[in-house]
């Protein structure tokens, strides 16, 4: 008899969790459902659903604090500090398009389980340096807190910055406290055509070495670029700020880079339109090929195409100044020990298989295999969080 | 001595000693192991020279393999282990324990890779904070948490800490500028995570590393991110009549959208003790001194900065001077830099807290500090992250004076609990260590404070590393996995199903 269950506040998740306890029964967690698909399939005979446990409790403009239920749409709190010129400047991705077909959909909830982040990861980082205290129900079925309501805290262990990434594994969170930023007043982009990947790794480089702040910075190769406007190999630099500001450093780069670099510029609306899609990976939105999300060095991420590329046909493009690569496989393999293989090569990091039918997602980690030490210590972790793996079993690591 | 209580001294163990210390140096060979009480005597506090202990031994290794030995002789004979960075610490985060090891990470202190093009140094643990900026700074790059310490304390230290310093409010702190770390568990076990890419996978271990007073793991390596230099920095001297006018000033330049590299709030007698001291040019007759720095490209500060004269014209100042050279600048920070020893030189001792509150509340917790003072008869300075709403009340006292030290430490406390109170935290940046460890109650409930402990349980299970640091109450880690929940009820009927 499986059922979705969808508390409406702390308590009654809290009910939800002893039930399952008690029972034994594992509990699948979703919020809007848009990563569903990311991850070992979830082995349990019922769904619950937090997207009940949705609000903005409190926000606070002047001291750049926001406490939100954690099954409030993002969309809904990005409207919100978007009314007062701020933002969540960590940009977190929408996995919709990628994953479920469709945008807009994702929750605070999800972000944090997700760690989510986008192209301003370079200078702002991701969810986790942004969360500043949250309130859950842990697997054992008890309420806790941990953090606070402001900026700069160091009582006790990091819990809200560790629970960003676990993937609904060791709590769930009802309540969530952000630090948020102003908007910048404007942006430009910075286009360089026709750099060879090596070439536009070495330019991203550069910039990112500069005192130019650039704030984004990403290659986009001929065949992916046409279908965000751009016509060529793209190398795309972000430059966010007060106006003055932006254009004083515009020039700078065009300085750094000489005469001879083909340069364009994107401004405002058209510039945000590009980053967006490729925070969303629009480039891989359509088709079913295997998607691979690989972090490396940023200096790395080019040579780790060019090797895989000599034995597969993947389409690729890099974020992060290189650094964050996205594989579409042509084929429908996902080739999991090429690419896991060749990211050592590239110096280490991680690939995580992010598209994939459930049956390859069950037999291939999708999260990168962990050395022994740390693997066991995951699963210890998991286990005074979550004794009775109750929350989204085998969703992160088989097993556990 | 301080007021606050240690756990009780295993005997059983402290009779072990001379056991203990052959076996040590059977893995740290020569100076490395230190028994001998006048050569163990600058370990026996840090920061927090109210409290002193000496430790059972000292061991000062120097590789990772021999960090690994001696933690896991430890572990299988349970002998505890204090891990210990430059003894900078302000909370007792690195005072020894009677029937403890002085884990010593000071030997550690090589720069392992300088790689400019992916913007990551890698460091031993016990280089100082200064030490990476000095390795880098020559080709233009600086590591940017800066805690006033940065000159003695070491990279370890802020791990364990998640120090902060006067750009943290736009940089970040450590927690934002680590990228990986390797660690050592107190079975011997050797943990790597993170690297040079930007998102580390699996759990996020570097988070709860970071800021956990080395109570989980021992770092022995870290990769920390580094920053170009700004192309110019420029800084503006504030004065105004009352702290209300300069909260506000602060408040209204978040407002207009401006996050500036440092934003530093003193008051009356912080400004007076550090212009005796250092001559800076503050002005004396104001209640509140503002120093905001701007950094970035010229053309942005020095629009930023006609931006914040005129939102300080709107809010009363009474001074406003803005650096027209680096010494200008330098000049600037110089009283503010030097306010702790400045007010070292007013009074025999001081307490130096680290509470956090709303920047709103600024006014409210000021004032209640002035009636605080009054009621423990002492003297209070305050130097202020005004930017992130990180206070720091420097208690004066005079430990020769029978009671002064308990009277101090009763403010501290007050003043704390007047943080929580208004909204804030108990610690911004020094650590819980035994200093807070006692007030912990005031901010979470025993099941928050139970969760916590058991993350520890998942790292050492014998709870053998820095005890007595940061929970007011022990549990055993098999106490703290009991589950209480009652067996076969099926609840919630009015939980929506679908
Ligand atoms: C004058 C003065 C000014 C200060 N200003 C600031 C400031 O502006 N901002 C700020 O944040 N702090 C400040 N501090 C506090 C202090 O400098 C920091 O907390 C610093 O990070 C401590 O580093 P340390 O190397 O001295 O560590 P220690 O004091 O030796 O140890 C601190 C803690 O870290 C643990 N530890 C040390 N090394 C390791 C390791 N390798 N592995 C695991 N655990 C370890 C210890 O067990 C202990 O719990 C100041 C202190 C002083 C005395």
């Amino acid at each position: 008899m499986a059922e979705t269950l969808k508390p409406r506040d702390a308590r009654e998740l809290l009910d939800a969790v002893k039930w399952a306890i008690a029972g034994d029964e594992p509990l699948e967690v979703i919020s809007a459902g848009t990563k569903r698909d990311f991850g070992r399939p979830v082995q349990a005979g019922h769904v619950l659903d937090l997207s009940g446990i949705a609000g903005i409790v409190d926000y606070e403009p002047a001291e750049l604090i926001l406490t939100v239920k954690a099954g409030t749409p993002l969309a809904e709190v990005e409207a919100a500090l978007d009314e007062r010129g701020q933002e969540l400047a960590f940009e977190p991705m929408d996995y919709g398009p990628l994953l479920a077909g469709e945008a807009g959909r994702g929750t605070i909830g999800g972000m944090v389980g997700a760690n989510l982040a986008g192209p301003k990861r370079l200078k702002h980082g991701a969810a986790r340096d942004h969360i500043l205290g949250l309130e859950a129900v842990s697997g054992r079925g008890e309420i806790f807190k941990a953090g606070g309501r402001v900026v700069k805290n160091v009582t006790g262990y990091d819990l809200p910055r560790a629970l960003c990434g676990s993937w609904g594994t060791l709590a769930l969170a009802t309540e969530v406290t952000f630090k948020v930023l102003p908007k910048a007043e404007s942006e430009a982009t910075l286009i360089i055509a026709g750099l060879a990947p090596q070439e536009a790794t070495e330019a991203m480089t550069r910039a990112m070495g500069s005192s130019a702040e650039v704030s984004s910075a990403a290659f986009l190769p001929g065949g992916l670029a046409a279908g965000q406007g751009l016509s060529g190999d793209a190398t795309l630099l972000r430059l966010e700020g007060f106006g003055p500001s932006v254009d004083y450093r515009f020039e700078s780069l065009v300085r750094l880079f000489g005469k001879d670099a083909k340069i364009e510029r994107l401004d405002q609306a058209a510039s945000k339109a590009l980053w967006k899609a490729l925070r969303d990976c629009m480039p891989f939105a359509e088709g079913a090929g295997p998607v691979w999300r690989c972090s490396v060095a940023p200096t790395a991420g080019a040579g780790l195409v060019a090797d895989l590329s000599r034995s597969l046909a993947v389409d690729a493009f890099q974020d992060w100044s290189g650094g964050l690569v996205w594989l579409r496989m042509t084929g429908s393999d996902p080739q999991a020990e090429a690419v896991r293989a060749a990211v050592k090569r590239a110096g280490g990091g991680h690939a995580t298989l992010v598209r994939a039918d459930s049956s390859l997602r069950n037999t291939i980690p999708p999260f990168e295999p962990q050395s022994e030490a740390l693997a066991a210590l995951s699963q210890r972790l998991k286990a005074q969080f979550d004794p009775s793996g109750i929350l989204n079993p085998g969703r992160m690591v088989a097993g556990h | 001595m301080g007021s606050i209580a240690m756990p009780k001294p295993d005997d059983a163990v402290i009779a072990r000693r001379q056991e203990i210390v052959k076996a040590l140096r059977a893995i740290v060979p020569g100076e490395g192991v230190i028994d001998a009480e006048e050569e163990m005597r600058v370990y026996e506090t840090d920061a927090l020279t109210a409290y002193r202990q000496l430790p059972l031994v000292v061991v000062l290794p120097d590789t990772v393999e021999q960090v690994a030995a001696v933690l896991r002789y430890c572990h299988e004979n349970e002998v505890k282990v204090v891990p210990r960075g430059a003894g900078t610490s302000l909370s007792g985060g690195a005072l020894p324990a009677a029937d403890g090891v002085l884990l010593s990470m000071m030997k550690f202190n090589r720069v392992l890779e300088i790689d400019y093009p992916n913007r990551a140094v890698v460091v031993q643990p016990g280089v100082t904070n200064l030490g990476i900026t000095r390795a880098v700074e020559g080709d233009g790059f600086y590591y940017a948490p800066d805690p006033s310490s940065q000159i003695a304390c070491s990279i370890g230290g802020n791990i364990a800490e998640n120090s902060g310093g006067v750009h943290s409010l736009k940089y970040g702190l450590t927690t934002n500028n680590v990228l990986g770390l390797e660690m050592v568990l107190m079975t011997g076990e050797v943990i790597r995570i993170g690297g040079k890419h930007l998102d580390s996978e699996g759990y996020d271990f570097l988070a709860l590393m970071t800021g956990s007073e080395g109570l989980l793991g021992v770092v022995t390596e870290v990769t920390v991110r580094i920053l170009q230099k700004p192309e110019t920095a420029r800084a503006a001297l504030i004065g105004f009549p009352s702290s209300e006018e300069c909260g506000q000033c602060v408040a209204d330049i978040i407002g207009a959208g401006i996050i500036p590299g440092g934003m530093e709030m003193m008051d009356k007698p912080a400004i007076h003790a550090a212009e005796d001291f250092v001559h800076a040019g503050y002005p004396r007759d104001v209640e509140a001194l503002l120093i905001v720095e701007l950094d970035g490209p010229e053309a942005e500060v020095d629009f930023l900065l006609s931006r914040i004269e005129e939102i300080a014209r709107a809010n009363k100042a009474s001074t406003i001077r803005v650096s027209h050279s680096e010494e200008e600048r330098m000049t600037y920070w110089a009283g503010r830099k030097a306010a702790f020893p400045a007010v070292g030189r007013i009074s025999p001792d001081y307490l130096c807290m680290d509470g956090t509150i709303p920047r709103k509340a600024l006014p409210r917790v000021l004032a209640g500090m002035r009636e605080l003072g009054q009621k423990h008869g002492l003297r209070v300075a305050n130097v202020f992250h005004a930017g992130d709403g990180n206070l720091h009340p420097l208690i004066l006292y005079d430990a020769n004076n029978p009671g002064e030290l308990a009277a101090a430490e009763a403010f501290g406390a007050d003043i704390l609990l007047l943080c929580v109170e208004v909204g804030g935290v108990l610690t911004g940046e020094h650590g819980v260590g035994i200093e807070k460890r006692d007030l912990m109650g005031a901010m979470f409930t025993e099941d928050d404070l139970k969760q916590q402990q058991r993350v520890k349980c998942a790292f050492d299970e014998k709870q053998l590393l820095n005890p007595g640091k940061v929970f007011p109450v022990l549990h055993r880690c098999a106490e703290l996995g009991r589950m209480h929940v009652s067996k076969g009820k099926l609840p919630f009927p009015d939980i929506p199903r679908f």
